[in-house]
Parts: structure tokens; sequence; C-alpha cells
């Protein structure tokens, strides 16, 4: 039997199984370039405005940490592929890292690859076929990409430059989570390991762009070589071949893990527990921790670097394009504050809020995934009552969200104070910031619950609605979406600290909607079949 | 307090599919009751409603006296639960595991709890997902075994157990009547129930069939005679109670209704008997008559 035998027969399958999700990420992912290069035009119409752009951004540190280099942005191309160099590849890395998992790790984890292996299927048959169904959305996406912007009237190598980039990103990250999957022995573990790589590609790409002198570090990130490629700005093809080498070379140690574990098995064997149970461990909420802790501690360090990062970086915006009329416009045009530093550190802040607020879903989601695993079901048999148990999850939407914010908040406020010599001053001021965007992330866990509550079976959906909000704040407002799109996102209410004023109505609808949405849809829970 | 568990026309849907039509079910104080029924017949869905997991559309459920739905976590103190499929925390030792439930259900006791995983020869040290089906099903088991509670549910408690274990189940099953507990068995091994239970209930198609003891049962059904005579046999075939006759010579091979087996002796005594062999109905027969009704009714 020839160990890919049966392969044919899980990616239809494969395939089946994601004949939803699958097809919006390469939607979604491969036409939103498209959609910005149309507003290109209408936003800076003439050569002047277009020049004076290039100059703002390509000297300001604070917008190549999130958006990558401007090489030429006096082009529609040019504006394209450095508003979406960056972020386009990451959602497609996410994506393709989710269903990598979904396809290989989570498999085992339920037992059902048990059922696959023993029918004539190969040794690496499921492993093969998760690259090739991942492979063949990142693709699509890529083309969906080149044809889009070309359709848009961009030039064609341009076109297919970003197209390829992007999609060869895609791949590099699903031949990582493909290694994740190997290491790690449950398919959460293997998601976290898969994303954090993601998160020190990304974060050794920003600081390498935002810095001048050690620019070498963006060379070190996958991110970094598909902005390098430069489309509609050089097109330099020899890059895509670093992407290329590196999606072959970690998707073949995938190939060499594998064999030498068994299935179900991580590569590092498991290791005995106690064999009785600590005194503590009597009550639902510390069973919630021992299940919570691990993912919370690992976005607690993310939230603390990137808060570093962020913090250390922000006091640089105001020498370099302190007196820049152009970087003030675009500030402006982002946020809308006179004060250029606070304007940076309260589009932090949201960005962190809209971070946050993935946290909280895959938090509140962790009930639903209790319950289909028929682990809620003993214990609803004993003494916990049904809110109880929700509760010992909530406690993780709502304060582990905060929690995660004020790290964050503080470790950007600590760094940038101590740039600027005021502690005392600046940590108080971003952890506002900060803490400001609770209230909105709670909206999402009010409407996680409301899924969870009502729709079970959709649980999912939970995701698409924190998904719509951020791309409502990254690119609505580049794209002029309509301002009541926009309202749709809780994150477009926040007002805008440290620089905008403090005002109490917002927090309070906000907080009201959340404490309706999460009553509405505890109240249903309570009513609803387990199962 | 005649009866811990009764349930009367219980009806519970799921969209267009009736998983309970008219289900009634009565498990008296202190008796072992067994559960019975086809996969798919309603056995797991009736043990969720009693838990207060799935709320009844109509018809009456009282558990320990209570209303399972309204008074769940009052009840619960007072039974446990071993579920069909059984899955652990991942991150958790079975050991931590038996603890905790315990723990949720009120308490357990330690004593009993280290017998029982020495009696079950359970790893207590190993985690989730290394347990198999049968030492995952241990766990809950000795969980469900080691508190101290009124009602025991046990939905297919021993599915994955080897003929071992079963034995040790079985013993620590007798322990729990002798204490005078009352136990839900729902099973599909026949010599467990036989020799487990009071009292039985048959479930199909989400409906009692059939309730009672086991001889009563027995009664329902007909037994397998073999028999030789001293003459041709005379009028047997025309009894509408024997099935399946066979004569060759003097030899004769029937079965019959249990309850016309006196009518029939007679019949046979008339001619003269030389030898006979008369074989009660195993409990197989008594499922697969009712299992099988289901299957050509379908």
């Amino acid at each position: 039997m020839s160990a890919l035998a049966g392969t044919r027969h899980l990616v239809r399958l494969a395939l089946r199984r994601d004949r939803v999700a699958l097809p919006i990420w390469v939607l979604v992912i491969g036409l939103l370039p498209a959609s910005t290069a149309g507003a290109y035009a209408q936003l800076y119409p003439d050569a002047a405005s277009r020049a004076s752009l290039t100059a703002g951004m390509r000297t300001n540190p604070s917008i190549t940490l999130l958006y990558g280099p401007p090489f030429d942005l006096s082009t529609a191309g040019g504006f394209t592929a450095w508003r979406f160099g960056v972020f386009g590849p990451v959602f497609l890395a996410l994506a393709c890292i989710f269903t990598v998992t979904r396809h290989t790790r989570q498999e085992e984890d339920t037992g059902r690859q048990e059922l696959l292996s023993s029918t004539v299927t190969g040794r690496y048959a499921a492993l093969t076929a998760a690259l090739i169904t991942t492979g063949l959305g990142a693709v699509g996406t890529g083309l969906l990409v080149a044809l889009g912007l070309t359709g848009a009237g961009l030039p064609a190598a341009g076109s297919v430059a970003f197209g390829l980039g992007t999609a060869l990103t895609g791949l590099v990250f699903a031949a990582v989570a493909a290694v994740a999957a190997q290491l790690a022995e449950y398919s959460r573990t293997a998601n976290g390991i898969a994303a954090a790589m993601l998160g020190i590609a990304f974060a050794l790409r920003a600081v390498g762009d935002s810095a001048t002198d050690i620019s070498w570090l963006s060379w070190l990130s996958p991110l970094g070589w598909s902005t390098q490629i430069r489309p509609f700005a050089g097109d330099r093809w020899a890059v895509a071949l670093l992407l290329l080498a590196a999606a072959l070379a970690v998707g073949w140690g995938a190939y060499l893990l594998l064999p030498r574990r068994d299935v179900g098995m991580g590569i590092f064997p498991s290791r005995p527990g106690p064999p009785v149970a600590a005194p503590g461990l009597r009550s639902p909420f510390a069973l919630a921790w021992r299940m919570h802790r691990g993912v919370l501690i690992g976005w607690i360090v993310g939230f603390a670097v990137f808060g570093a990062m962020f913090g250390s970086l922000a006091a640089g915006i105001g020498d370099i394009v302190g007196d820049s009329a152009q970087a003030q416009q675009m500030f402006e045009r982002l946020g809308g504050a006179q004060n250029l530093v606070d304007t940076f550190l309260a589009a932090i802040a949201s960005i962190f809020g809209m971070v946050a607020a993935m946290y909280a879903v895959q938090a509140t989601l962790r009930m639903r995934s209790e319950e289909t695993a028929l682990r809620l079901e003993p214990l609803l048999a004993t003494r916990v009552r049904r809110l109880q148990w929700a509760a010992s999850h909530l406690v993780f939407s709502l304060l582990g969200t905060a929690l995660l914010l004020l790290v964050a908040g503080l470790f950007a406020g600590l760094l940038h104070g101590l740039r600027v010599g005021d502690v005392s001053g600046q940590v108080p001021a971003v952890i506002g910031a900060t803490l400001a965007q609770v209230p909105a992330v709670w909206v999402v866990v009010g409407i996680s619950v409301v899924v969870f509550g009502f729709a079970p079976k959709f649980a999912t959906l939970a995701w698409a609605v924190a998904a719509v909000f951020l791309l409502l704040s990254l690119f609505g407002p580049v794209v002029r979406v309509p301002q009541v799109v926009l309202d749709i996102s809780p994150f477009t209410h926040v007002p805008k600290l440290p620089s905008a004023e403090f005002a109490v109505t917002p927090f309070a609808w906000l907080l009201g909607v959340a404490v309706v949405t999460l009553g509405a849809g505890l109240a249903r829970f309570q009513r609803r079949d387990i199962g | 307090m005649d009866n811990a568990i009764s349930i009367e026309g219980l009806h519970k849907s799921f969209g267009a599919t009736k998983a309970l039509d008219d289900l009634d079910l009565q498990v008296k104080t202190g008796e072992v009751h067994g559960f019975l029924g086809p996969n798919g017949s309603g056995k797991s869905t009736t043990i969720r409603v009693l838990l207060g997991l799935l709320r009844a559309d109509r018809g009456t459920v009282r558990l320990l006296g209570g209303d399972p739905w309204r008074d769940a976590a009052s009840l619960h103190h007072r039974l446990a639960y071993v579920p069909g499929d059984v899955n652990l925390w991942p991150n958790l030792s079975g050991g931590e595991v038996i603890d905790l439930l315990g723990r949720l259900r009120g308490g357990l006791d330690k004593q009993r709890r280290d017998q029982l995983i020495e009696r079950f020869d359970l790893d207590p040290k190993k985690k989730g997902r290394t347990y198999s089906k049968g030492n995952r099903q241990k766990v809950a088991i000795v969980a469900a075994l080691s508190s101290d509670v009124e009602l025991l549910i046990l939905d297919e408690p021993t599915s994955g157990l080897d003929p071992l274990m079963e034995a040790t189940f079985q013993y620590a099953i007798q322990e729990e009547r002798e204490k005078g507990r009352t136990v839900l068995l729902s099973s599909h091994i026949l010599a467990e129930v036989e020799a487990l239970c009071d009292r039985v209930s048959i479930i199909r198609n989400g409906r009692t069939v059939e309730t009672g003891t086991l001889s009563e049962l027995r009664h329902l059904t007909r037994t397998s005679i073999v028999a030789e005579l001293a003459g041709h046999p005379n009028g047997l075939s025309s009894l509408s109670e024997v099935h399946d006759l066979k004569v060759d010579g003097n030899r004769v091979r029937f079965d019959v209704e249990t309850h016309s087996l006196d009518e029939v002796l007679r019949k046979l005594t008339e001619v003269g008997v030389r030898s006979l062999t008369s074989q009660p109905p195993t409990l197989e027969e008594l499922f697969l008559r009712h299992y099988t009704a289901e299957a050509s009714a379908r």
C-alpha cells in the first residue's frame, strides 16, 4: 500500500466538510484588496496629494509598524499592495493554520482519524490531504487577489506578484501548522503554537520595518518577505523563492516528524498526572481554570510583548514626523485628533481591543466545545447548576479580556513612559486607553453567548461576527464604508483615548448592550436542551 | 416513597424525529432495574430527561420525589451517573476526575474510592486520552460508586469492559444493592441483566413494550420441548399454542407458549412419554423477539 493511498478521497472529504467556511475565507481575503484599489482614485485624486502621501507615510514608523513599508504610494497598485501587504497574508495565514489543524490534529483529537486510518489510507494521506485542501484555498485566494486587482485595472505583473506573495505566505504557515500538528497532542495547542509563530513573524517584521538601524529583522520573517516582493513597485520575483523554499522546507519537516509518533499522540509523550486531585479542585471554576490557564497565559505573554513593542515605538513617531503636514493629514483621516503620539496610542489600543475580542470568542466558545465533547453532561449530573458552570467560563471571557488589555496598556505605557521620561503620567493614560476597549469587547462576549444560547449548532458564527468588526475597523475607513455600517462595530463607538475626551454615554451604551446580550443568551441556555 | 423513578406518558421530539413516544417507566426504591432496548430506541434520551439535561415535551417525570428539570441541582446531590460515552478532560488525570466529580456531587468515600481503583485495576495517574474506552468507563464507574448516593443511573456502563472487569462490576453493583441503593441499569449485556436486575423494562421506538420481573417476562414467551413418545402424536398440530412442530416417527420437537404448558403436556401424556427435555426461554430469545419485532415493523 502506498503511503499516500486514499489521499484523493480524504481531500474530497475535507472539501465537503469545509464547503461553507473555505469559500468564505477565500472570497473575503481574495477580494478585499481589489475593493481598496477603486477607492484610491477618490481618496488621492491628483499627483500632488499622492506625492505628499508617499512622503508622509514613508517616514512614519507607526504606519510601517502596522502596515509595512510603503514602497510606492503614487499608484493605486502600490497603495493597495502597501495597505494589504501585511494583513492580507496574516489573515490568510490564520485561515490556513486553522484549516490544517482542523484536518490533522483535530481529527486525531476526536478519534475520527483512527476510523479513517483503519481504511485503505496511507500513513501520509491525512497530512497530505489537509495540505492539499489548504493549498487549494491559499492558491485560490492568491488567484482571486491577482484577478481582482487586474480586473480593477491595475498592471498584471504587480497583481500577480501580490497574489503570489499572499498565497505563498499562506502556504508557509500551512506548513508551520503541519509541524505544530505533529508536536502538539491537542488541536488547541497546535493552533496556539502555529499562531504564536505567526505572531513572532509579525513582531520581527514590525520592528524591522519601523526601525532603520535593525531593518534586517524583517528579512527573518515570512511576512517581511511577502512585503519585500514589492508588488507594483519593482516586482522582485526572486524574493518569492524564499517563501516557496520556506514552505517546502517546513512542510518537509512535518513529513519527517509524522512517522516518529503514534496516531493520536504528540511527539512528546504525555506525562502522568497526580493520582489524587489537589484539595482546591472542587468547583466548576477550579476545573475551568485548569482548562483555560495555558491559553490565557499564552495570550498574556503575547499582549505584554506587543504592548512593550508598540509602547517603545510610540515616542519615535513624534520625533520623526511631528511637523509633517502630510502625516498629520493621514492621521486625521485614520483617527482624527491633533496629537500624533496620542492618536497612535489610541489606534494601538483599538487594535488590542479587537484582538482581545478574538480571545473573548475563543474563551466563550470553549463552553460549546465542552458541550459537544460530552464533558458538560457528567458535570450537570452533579450539583453544578447551568448558570454556575457558564459563569466559570465567562469569568475568562470577561475578566480575562480585561486582564489582557490591562497588561497591554501597562507594558505599552511603561515602555513609552520610560522613553519620554514620564512613567507616572503615561502608564495610567495608556492603561486608560486600553481598558476603554473593555465594554466593546464585552459586547462581543455577549453576542457569542447569544449564539451559544440560541443557536448552539452555529456557535462558530461568533468568530465571523468578531472578524467583521475587525475588518470594518481596519479597512472600513480607508475604503469609505458608510458610517452607518461602521457603527455596527462596537469598537467604532469607543472614545479614542488618551487624545479624545472621555465620554460616559458610549460606555454606558456598550455596557448596556453587553449586559442585555449576556442575559438573553444565558436565559436561553438555562432553558434549552443540552447536547 | 415507593418509586425512585416514575415516568408516565413521556414524549420528546428533536425537530421532526420522535425520540420518545409515550414512554412509561417505574423504578421502585431499592431495586436494580434493567433498562433495555435496541440501539436508538430512546434509552439515553430517557436518561437525559431524568438528569434534567433535556426538557420533556409532554408527560410526567418524577425523580426521587422531585421534578428533574426544575430541581436538577438539588436532586443531583442524591444520584450518580455513568454516561454511555465517557469523555475525560485531556489535561486531568483519572484520579483527579474521580475526585472532582465526587466533590461536585457532594463528597466521596475516600476508602471506597481507593478500594474500587484497586479492584478495577485502574491507573489513576494517566491523563485524558491516554486511557482506553474501557478505562475511561472505569474512571466514571469508580467516580459514581464511591459517592454516597441513593440512586445510580448507569447508561451502558460496561460496554467497553473485559469479562474480568465485568465480573468486578457485577460484584460492586450487588454491594450497592445490599446497601439499599436504587439502580437504573441500561445494558445490552443480557447475562449482566439476568445476574443483577430485579425487574426490567424493554423499550422500542421510544415506547415501553414490556415491563416486569424476569420470570414474569419469561412467562410471556415460549418453551422448547423435545419428547420421545410411546406412539404417534395426535392433535398436537391443531393446538394454536404449539409452534414449529417437527414430527420424526415418535419423536416430536416444538415450541409452546409457556402459559399453555399444562394443556400440551396432558396431550403428550395421553400418548405416553418415554423421555422429555424442556428448555425455558433464554433471555436472548426474549429480547430477540422484541428487538426483531422492531426490525420487521420498520
